[in-house]
């Protein structure tokens, strides 16, 4: 019985992973790999879910435009154009006969025949070039740096304007009044969350750790407030701003009422998490290595809940932005002078008008791309809180 | 089963209690009254009222009572089905509401029902074609119709209505039928008034029932028991429609405790924007004109509501899954 044993490829003794793996011993990557923090993993499987990718980049770009909106917006706000209600949107051509000469047509204004109603249409005779950092109306940059360059304008036609989504019925810029509208709008949501998170996170953490009377009390108020109707509660609580309220003061008014019913999900959601937490063996160890209750919570259960305290937070800023949007809709909400995208929509109450002017309209797409974004951003964001978990 | 249901019931007289404490205080927030609000109206419109005679008002309403009393006042009417009188209708309170509050209802129930028959075949359909083009563009339609509120598809549906097929929108009813005799010819028109309204208002839940069905089936499709009863040689029809399907449903039974609170509330703000018959107009107007009787009553009526579905809802998941007891 002497055959000779053929070494097989994966059986050469002087094989250096071969041996790595017999000693147990990882491979420089796989040690990488296992040494990861749980925020690495986190961040790599956020990475990998493309919806939630396209979801932050979306945000952060409508949060950078409404930052430098100032900047971008070609006017103010309420900066209106007698000569230019109701204009369509102008498109942007880049090329003329052949070389880049970006312009937009002039408008010359038709009466019809039949209506008397007097409508714009394109001049293909005019071609107004379009400058680039322009200077414009002042304003400041981070509410108080005080700058007059705007990205784009038309200087020489100083009586009337560039208006890429149209004008209203006042001839206000729509592209312009959009944008410093997103300041409001998308702020809401964020010092809406905010105010929700605090109250929501004590509220929770404390109920879920102490139990007793204090969770059986709080649950009582949760019960409470979940049993009126969001809306309707939002709407009686706005309609009781006094009318002499700084404008400043029913923002954070209203902010603060729609923080009031939405940090009740925070809290239920976070009480049952904390519960499950509770009993967990570092935290009995905590206890008796005689740590007191406040290192309890912020040492080990704070941290522990922070990844969903991060989901419940992303899913609940669109609704807060939705809730704002309809409140100012109604009338009951943010009030002039500031502008939100509300206060936008406003305009396109009305039937005949929006028949008429369908660009008026136009709000509705900003409002549903922030929300359609923070929503997948969120979804994303809750599957990557537990990175241990299979796809 | 009926003593879980009667201790709900009684459950639900402390909340309504508080809540109805909680409502007036809220109504009674603004600065002022109604005569305030009447008399500055007034102002405006460049007449003005004698302060003897707002005086006289004020106290043949009740309102120079102190607070408390006018609540006592209010609340004492309840049980007699007597909700207080509207200021600015001068009419009782119950007249007004039940109408609204009726339709109100049908339109939350319509769409809720709409709802569950478009979702489940389609979450259906979504779990036995994982990740097929059907699939794709189903939870894409239903992100989008996550995202996109009811009320902005409400002035979208507005447009496209006004615009493109210069069609009636708006109302309950196309004008001039109104007047008419009930007859065929106008339920057909309230119907055709009132099947886009109910789309519109069923499109978020549809979305989120067709996302938590899909996950559902999927995650039931995957256990032992199906793999067993395909293994045993029964058709695929059955295996989903009567082993898999009637698991998958119940959590959705409780989902829908949680839709209808949010359908009549969303059914408020429709009926102000496409002009429906629902309780929005009024409560709105009774909010700007601090109506406080009508407004107090509105709210508490819908609260009200919203707990009878969330027990109804109860009573359903405990009827439709024998596993659930309630002692």
């Amino acid at each position: 019985m002497s055959t000779t044993l053929h070494p097989l490829p994966w059986s050469y003794p002087d094989d250096p992973e071969l041996e790595a793996a017999e000693e147990d011993v990882l491979s420089p990557e796989d040690e990488k790999r296992y040494a990861r923090t749980q925020l690495q993993l986190m961040w790599l499987r956020l990475l990998r879910n493309r919806a939630a990718l396209v979801g932050g980049t979306i945000i952060l770009v409508l949060y950078l435009l409404s930052i430098f909106a100032g900047f971008v917006a070609p006017y103010d706000a309420d900066q209106r154009f007698d000569a230019a209600l109701y204009t369509p949107p102008q498109p942007v051509y880049l090329l003329d006969d052949g070389r880049v000469y970006p312009h937009v047509l002039g408008l010359k204004s038709v009466v019809d025949r039949e209506t008397l109603r007097r409508t714009y249409e394109p001049d293909p005779y005019t071609k107004i070039p379009l400058q680039f950092f322009v200077k414009g109306t002042p304003y400041n940059l981070f509410g108080f740096i005080p700058l007059n360059t705007h990205l784009f304008g038309v200087p020489d036609h100083p009586e009337m304007g560039v208006f890429l989504l149209g004008t209203d019925r006042q001839g206000r810029d729509q592209f312009s009044r959009l944008l410093i509208g997103s300041q409001i709008s998308l702020s809401i949501g964020l010092v809406g969350v905010c105010l929700s998170l605090v109250i929501g996170s004590v509220m929770g953490v404390a109920s879920g750790y102490y139990g007793g009377w204090i969770d059986d009390l709080m649950q009582r108020v949760i019960e409470i407030i979940r049993s009126f109707p969001a809306i309707p509660l939002w709407m009686a609580l706005a309609a009781s701003f006094p009318p002499h309220w700084p404008p400043l003061q029913v923002y954070f008014a209203i902010s603060v009422v729609l923080s009031l019913i939405s940090w009740t999900w925070l809290a239920r959601q976070l009480r049952g998490k904390v519960l499950s937490i509770r009993e967990d063996e570092y935290v009995l160890a905590t206890q008796l290595a005689g740590g007191s209750d406040a290192r309890v919570i912020f040492k080990h259960l704070i941290p522990a809940v922070t990844s969903h305290i991060v989901v419940i937070a992303t899913l609940a800023v669109p609704n807060m932005i939705l809730a704002e949007t309809l409140l100012t809709f109604l009338g009951i909400g943010i009030r002039p002078p500031l502008v939100s995208w509300g206060t936008l929509l406003q305009e396109a109450q009305n039937i005949q008008t929006l028949a008429h002017f369908p660009w008026l309209l136009m709000p509705v797409v900003p409002i549903a791309l922030a929300v359609l974004a923070f929503n997948f951003l969120g979804d994303g964001l809750r599957d990557a809180t537990d990175p241990y978990s299979m796809v | 089963m009926l003593t879980y249901i009667i201790r709900r019931l009684l459950g639900m007289v402390p909340t309504l209690f508080i809540v109805s404490v909680l409502t007036f205080i809220i109504i009674q927030l603004p600065p002022g009254d109604f005569l305030t609000t009447l008399s500055t109206q007034a102002a405006s419109a460049g007449a003005s009222m004698d302060e003897g005679a707002v005086e006289a008002l004020r106290r043949q309403y009740g309102l120079d009572q102190p607070m408390y009393v006018q609540y006592l006042t209010w609340i004492a009417g309840w049980p007699r089905g007597d909700f207080g009188y509207s200021l600015a209708w001068k009419t009782p309170v119950a007249d007004l509401i039940m109408n609204q509050l009726g339709f109100t209802l049908l339109l939350s129930v319509l769409a809720l029902a709409l709802t569950w028959l478009i979702a489940i075949p389609i979450g259906i359909y979504s779990a036995t074609h994982q990740y097929s083009w059907g699939d794709v563009a189903l939870t894409f339609l239903g992100f989008l119709g996550l995202s996109v509120p009811d009320f902005m598809l409400a002035l979208v549906y507005l447009f496209i209505g006004a615009f493109i097929f210069n069609a009636s929108v708006g109302g309950a009813m196309s004008q001039g039928m109104e007047s008419a005799a009930w007859g065929v010819p106008k339920i057909l028109d309230v119907a055709n008034h009132i099947l886009w309204p109910t789309l519109i208002l069923g499109a978020a839940g549809t979305a989120q029932l067709i996302r938590i069905m899909r996950g559902n089936l999927l995650e039931i499709l995957g256990q032992q028991y199906i793999t067993t009863a395909r293994a045993k040689g029964l058709r695929e029809s059955i295996v989903v429609n009567k082993y898999a399907v009637r698991v998958a449903i119940n959590p959705l039974i409780s989902v829908m405790g949680m839709q209808l609170p949010n359908l009549i509330s969303s059914a408020t703000i429709l009926g102000i924007i496409l002009s429906l018959p629902t309780i929005g107009p009024l409560f709105y107007n009774a909010l700007l004109s601090q109506d406080i009787y009508l407004a107090g009553t509105i709210l508490i009526m819908i609260s009200f509501l919203l707990m009878v579905g969330n027990l109804l809802a109860d009573i359903a998941l405990a009827w439709a899954d024998p596993r659930i007891r309630y002692e």
